[in-house]
C-alpha cells in the first residue's frame, strides 16, 4: 500500500498542478520572449553577490538588479480549469526580472508554464480516451458474457480485429485525411474519439471473462430465478464484480493514450502551434542542436518518467487489492 | 597521285602517335597545351580525396535535364561555360571563351574560343562543340531549363561558328550584361551526343545509370563511378584547361566524393566525425553547435553575411471568381487596399525574426535586393522599424476599427482573419509565420499558419489560387537584375501575388514592367542601377511582398581544405573547386 500512496501522491501533484496550471505557470503558455530564446533555466539566489543571505529567494534581472521571488502575486490573465477568469499566479518576479524554471524554447517562451498547459491537452485526452473505452469496454463485455452464443461470437471477433488493428498508422490516416486548418480542440476530440475507440477491446474481453464466471455464481442464480431482469442483474450484480479490473484497465489505459498523444504531436500530428502539448514539447528533441546545446528541453521528458511510473504502480496495486477471490 | 610512304614519313607518324599517348594521359606538371586558363590563387599541394555531402541523390547528370541544387551542383564540378559569373567578385570572367567583343548596338557577340582543349575523355574542342551545344540547348522539342535565358524577346539567340575558334552570337534586342547568360550554360561533347541528338533521344543519352566512360565535359572533374543510394565519386580531369602560376595544371584534388545524406543533423555529425570535409547552406542553429566545438575538432566555421536569399509575406491578387473562391474573394478587398499591406508590414519585428529564426544570423529586409548583392542594392532605401501606432493609424486611415475586446474588423464590420500558407519543408518560414501570427494578434487579426508539402503550396500559388498568404523565399540566381525580370514584371511566371498577368493589374506594376524594359535594353551600369533603384523604391512603398529577413550564408570546412573561399552565391563552396586542395 505504501507504493500505491507514493504512486497516488505523484499523481495527484501532476494532475492538480495541470488542472491550475493558470495558477501555477508564472506566464501564459504562448506569451513570447523575443529577447530570450533558448533561455538556460533561470537559477533562484539566496546569497548575493555581497555575500548577504535572503530568506526568499531572488533572481538576477537583466539590469544586474535583485528582483525577490513573490508569492501569489497577479499577472498575465488566464482561467481556471478553463471557466472562471483569474490573474492571481502561485508565483513570479517583477518586471523586466524573469524567473524560468525550466528555461525558454526557440520563441522565448517559458518551458515550466508550457508544460503545465501542455499537459492539460495531454491528460485530458488520456483521461477522456481511458474513460471513453473503459465504458465501452464495459458494457460490451458484460453484454458478451452475460447473452453467450452468437452475441459473445460477434462482439468478440470484432475485438480481435480493433485488438489487432495498427492504431498508430490509422491515426496517421484519420488525421491525413482531415483539412489541415482545425480547430485546437477538433483536434483534442478527434485524438480522444479515435484513441478511445480503438482501446475498448482489451477491458471488454476481461470483462467478458469476469462476467463468465459471475453469472453463474449462486445470487446471480438465486437472483434470475426470483424473477429479476436481465438489465437489473446485469446492473446490480455482474457490473459491481467487474470494478477491480476496470479501475486497473484505466489505470493502464490513461498513460498508454497520453503516450499516444504524445507521439502524435512528437511527430506533427497533434495540435498546432502555439497550443503547446507534451509531446510538442519533446519534439524539439528531434533537433540535432537542441540535443547539443539546450540540455534544459530535455526536462518535459525527463518528468514524464515519474508520471508513467506512478500510473503503472497504481495499475500494479489495484491488481493486487482487487485480485479476484477464489470461491 | 603516287603514295610513297617513306621513312621520313614513318618516323613522323610514330612520333605523333607517341605525343598522343604522351596527350592523352597528360601529367599535372606538364606545359599543358592549347590556351590555358591561368588563375591567381595561392600555390596548392596535389592529390588527395575531398569528401562533401550532398542533401539528395542528383536525378541527372544531364545538363539539359537538370532542375534540381544537387544535379546541378555535381553538373558544375563536370562542365565548363563559355563565360563564367565568379562567384567571389560576382563580375564576369572569361572561362573557355578567353575573350569577347560586344558590338556598338550591343546586340553581336563575338567569343573567341581558347585553342587546344580537350573533353575529359581526350577528345578535342572547339567551335562546332559551341554551336551544337546551343542548338540543343534553344531547341525547343529538348526544352532545357536554359532556354528561357536565351530567348531575348521572344526570339532565340543565333549562334554561327566564324572559324574554329570564334562563334558569334546575335540578340535580337540590346541585351544588358548579356555575357552572363553563359554562366552555367554547359557546353556539351558533339561526339558523344550529336547521335543521340539526331534520333531525338538526346534526353535519354546521359542518365545517372549510363556508364562514366560515356560522359564527357570540359570541368575540372570527371566521373568515375556512381554508387546508387550511396555516393558518387568524380576524378580529375587530367585535360582541365586551368592552371596555376607555378604552370601545375588543375584541379588539386585527385578524386571528390559525394555521399548522399539526406538530413542537415546527419550532415553535421558527418562532418564533425570527419567523414566529410566542407559543409554548405547550415542552419543558424547548426552552426552554433559547430562553433562551440570548433578549435578542437580541426575545422572552422564561416558567416559570410547576407546571401541572396530573400524571405517574405505576401497576400494573394490574383483575380479570383467570387464563385470559386468566395471567400478569399472577399478578403482581397483587404489585400488590395496598399495601407492595410503597408500596416501589416508596419506591424512585423523584423529583428524578432532575425533574432528568433536564424539566431541573429540574417539581416532585417525591407526591399527585394539584398545587402549580400554588392552592386545592385539600394542602400537608400527606408527601412521603418516595427511601429503599431504607424500600422493602427494606416489601418484607421482605411476604415478598419476595433472591438471592445481589441479584435481588429473590416469597412463592413466583419472580423479580420486570414492564414498564411507555409511549406513544411521549410522550418525556418514557418517559424517566421508564427512570428508574423504572433505580431497581426497584438493589431487584433486572427491569423493561422498552415503547413503545407512544398509541391502543394507551389500548385495552389500559380494554378488554383486557393490561398490568402503565403510565406515564401527566392533565391536570385544570379546578382544581376535580369533574371529577376521574372518576379518583377507583370507577365511573369514568378510574379507570385498574380502571376502571368495579361496586363499590368494596377499603375505601379505598369511602371515596373517599364523600368524592368528599360535596364534590360541599357548597357550602362550607372543607368540600369538608377532605374533599379527605382523599381526597388516602387516596390518597397506599394508592398506586394512585405520582406522579412535574408539569412547569412553559413559554411564550415576542416582547416586542411586549403584555398577555401566560399562566396554567397550558389554553388557557395564548391565554386572554385579546381582550386582546393588538402594540406
Amino acid at each position: 500500500m505504501r507504493k500505491l500512496r507514493i504512486a497516488v501522491l505523484v499523481l495527484a501533484t501532476f494532475h492538480g498542478f495541470v488542472l491550475f496550471a493558470g495558477f501555477v505557470a508564472p506566464y501564459d503558455s504562448s506569451a513570447q520572449d523575443r529577447e530570450l530564446p533558448f533561455a538556460a533555466p533561470t537559477r533562484l539566489h539566496v546569497v548575493d553577490a555581497r555575500g548577504r543571505f535572503h530568506v526568499c529567494p531572488f533572481v538576477y534581472g537583466p539590469d544586474g538588479r535583485v528582483y525577490p521571488l513573490l508569492f501569489l502575486v497577479p499577472g498575465a490573465p488566464y482561467k481556471v480549469a478553463g471557466l472562471f477568469p483569474a490573474r492571481l499566479h502561485l508565483f513570479g518576479v517583477e518586471e523586466p526580472g524573469r524567473v524560468f524554471l525550466f528555461g525558454t524554447d526557440d520563441y522565448g517562451r517559458d518551458q515550466f508554464s508550457r508544460f503545465l498547459y501542455g499537459g492539460q491537452i495531454s491528460l485530458l485526452a488520456g483521461l477522456m480516451a481511458g474513460f471513453l473505452s473503459v465504458s465501452l469496454g464495459a458494457v460490451i463485455g458484460v453484454v458478451a458474457g452475460f447473452y453467450g452464443g452468437w452475441v459473445d461470437d460477434v462482439l468478440m471477433r470484432v475485438a480481435e480485429f480493433f485488438l489487432a488493428a495498427p492504431w498508430l498508422y490509422l491515426l496517421f490516416a484519420v488525421r491525413a485525411a482531415l483539412p489541415l486548418h482545425v480547430a485546437e480542440w477538433q483536434i483534442l476530440m478527434l485524438l480522444v474519439c479515435v484513441l478511445g475507440l480503438l482501446g475498448w477491446a482489451r477491458p471488454a474481453r476481461l470483462v467478458r471473462g469476469m462476467v463468465l464466471s459471475a453469472k453463474e455464481r449462486n445470487f446471480v442464480l438465486a437472483a434470475k430465478g426470483l424473477g429479476a431482469g436481465d438489465a437489473y442483474i446485469m446492473r446490480r450484480h455482474i457490473l459491481p464484480q467487474t470494478y477491480g479490473v476496470l479501475l486497473t484497465q484505466l489505470a493502464l489505459l490513461v498513460p498508454h493514450f497520453v503516450l499516444a498523444e504524445v507521439t502524435l504531436s512528437f511527430l506533427g500530428l497533434g495540435v498546432g502551434e502555439p497550443v503547446p502539448s507534451w509531446g510538442s514539447l519533446l519534439s524539439y528533441l528531434q533537433q540535432y542542436s537542441v540535443i547539443s546545446l539546450y540540455w534544459w528541453m530535455f526536462i518535459p521528458g525527463l518528468l514524464l518518467v515519474p508520471f508513467f511510473l506512478s500510473y503503472y504502480a497504481a495499475a500494479d496495486a489495484f491488481q493486487e487489492h482487487y485480485r479476484p477471490v477464489v470461491l | 597521285m603516287k603514295t610513297v610512304y617513306s621513312w621520313k614519313r614513318f618516323f613522323a607518324h610514330t612520333v605523333i602517335a607517341f605525343f598522343w599517348f604522351v596527350a592523352a594521359v597528360p601529367s599535372r606538371a606538364s606545359e599543358p597545351a592549347g590556351d590555358s586558363m591561368v588563375t591567381d590563387n595561392p600555390a596548392g599541394h596535389a592529390g588527395g580525396r575531398l569528401a562533401v555531402a550532398l542533401r539528395s541523390e542528383p536525378k541527372t547528370l544531364n545538363p539539359i535535364l537538370a532542375l534540381d541544387e544537387t544535379s546541378r551542383e555535381v553538373i558544375a564540378c563536370l562542365s565548363a561555360d563559355l563565360i563564367h559569373i565568379n562567384r567571389g567578385s560576382q563580375k564576369s570572367e572569361p572561362a573557355l571563351a578567353k575573350s569577347w567583343k560586344v558590338s556598338q548596338d550591343g546586340r553581336q557577340y563575338t567569343l573567341q574560343l581558347r585553342r587546344g582543349l580537350r573533353f575529359s575523355d581526350g577528345e578535342p574542342f572547339d567551335a562546332d562543340d559551341v554551336v551544337f551545344s546551343f542548338q540543343v540547348y534553344l531547341d525547343e522539342k529538348v526544352d532545357a531549363p536554359q532556354r528561357d535565358l536565351l530567348v531575348v524577346s521572344g526570339k532565340p539567340i543565333v549562334v554561327e561558328k566564324l572559324d574554329a575558334y570564334s562563334v558569334r552570337f546575335q540578340l535580337a534586342q540590346p541585351y544588358a550584361a548579356a555575357e552572363r547568360i553563359f554562366d552555367s550554360v554547359p557546353i556539351l561533347p558533339r561526339h558523344l551526343l550529336e547521335a543521340s541528338y539526331r534520333k531525338n533521344g538526346i534526353a535519354d543519352a546521359w542518365s545517372i545509370s549510363t556508364s562514366p566512360s560515356r560522359f564527357a565535359g570540359l570541368g575540372p572533374f570527371r566521373l568515375k563511378e556512381y554508387v546508387p543510394g550511396q555516393r558518387i565519386a568524380l576524378e580529375r580531369n587530367p585535360y582541365y584547361w586551368k592552371q596555376d602560376r607555378r604552370g601545375v595544371r588543375l584541379p588539386y584534388v585527385d578524386e571528390i566524393d559525394f555521399l548522399f545524406v539526406a538530413s542537415e543533423d546527419a550532415q553535421v555529425i558527418r562532418f564533425q566525425s570527419g567523414e566529410t570535409d566542407i559543409l554548405s547552406r547550415l542552419s543558424a542553429e547548426n552552426f552554433a553547435v559547430l562553433e562551440k566545438q570548433e578549435a578542437a575538432k580541426g575545422y572552422r566555421v564561416q558567416d559570410l553575411g547576407p546571401g541572396l536569399e530573400y524571405n517574405f509575406l505576401f497576400f494573394n491578387l490574383n483575380e479570383v471568381s467570387a464563385k470559386d473562391l468566395p471567400e478569399v474573394a472577399r478578403k482581397q478587398s483587404w489585400f488590395q487596399d496598399v495601407r492595410f499591406r503597408q500596416a501589416v508590414s508596419a506591424a512585423i519585428d523584423r529583428d524578432g525574426i532575425v533574432r528568433l529564426v536564424y539566431s541573429g544570423r540574417a539581416t532585417p529586409l525591407w526591399g527585394n535586393v539584398t545587402p549580400g548583392n554588392k552592386l545592385w542594392s539600394d542602400p537608400q532605401l527606408p527601412q521603418p522599424p516595427k511601429s503599431m501606432e504607424r500600422a493602427r493609424t494606416l489601418l484607421k486611415s482605411a476604415d478598419f476599427s476595433w472591438n471592445q475586446d481589441g479584435s481588429l474588423r473590416d469597412p463592413h464590420g466583419s472580423p479580420v482573419e486570414f492564414s498564411i500558407l507555409t511549406s513544411s519543408s521549410n522550418a525556418q518560414r514557418t517559424k517566421m509565420a508564427t512570428i508574423v501570427q504572433d505580431d497581426l494578434a497584438q493589431l487584433g487579426m486572427k491569423v493561422h499558419v498552415v503547413s503545407l508539402e512544398f509541391g502543394t503550396v507551389v500548385s495552389r500559388l500559380t494554378k488554383s489560387h486557393d490561398y490568402e498568404a503565403c510565406v515564401m523565399g527566392l533565391v536570385s540566381g544570379d546578382a544581376d537584375p535580369t533574371p529577376e525580370m521574372n518576379v518583377w514584371v507583370s507577365s511573369g511566371e514568378t510574379h507570385l501575388w498574380h502571376p502571368k498577368e495579361s496586363r499590368p493589374a494596377t499603375s505601379w506594376e505598369a511602371d515596373i514592367d517599364g523600368l524592368m524594359q528599360r535596364q534590360l535594353i541599357s548597357l550602362d551600369y550607372a543607368k540600369r542601377k538608377r532605374l533599379y533603384d527605382k523599381v526597388q523604391e516602387i516596390i518597397a512603398e506599394n508592398v506586394p511582398l512585405i520582406f522579412l529577413a535574408s539569412p547569412n550564408v553559413l559554411v564550415a570546412a576542416k582547416n586542411r581544405v586549403g584555398n577555401f573561399q566560399p562566396a554567397v552565391m550558389s554553388p557557395y563552396t564548391l565554386w572554385n573547386v579546381e582550386q582546393l586542395y588538402l594540406q
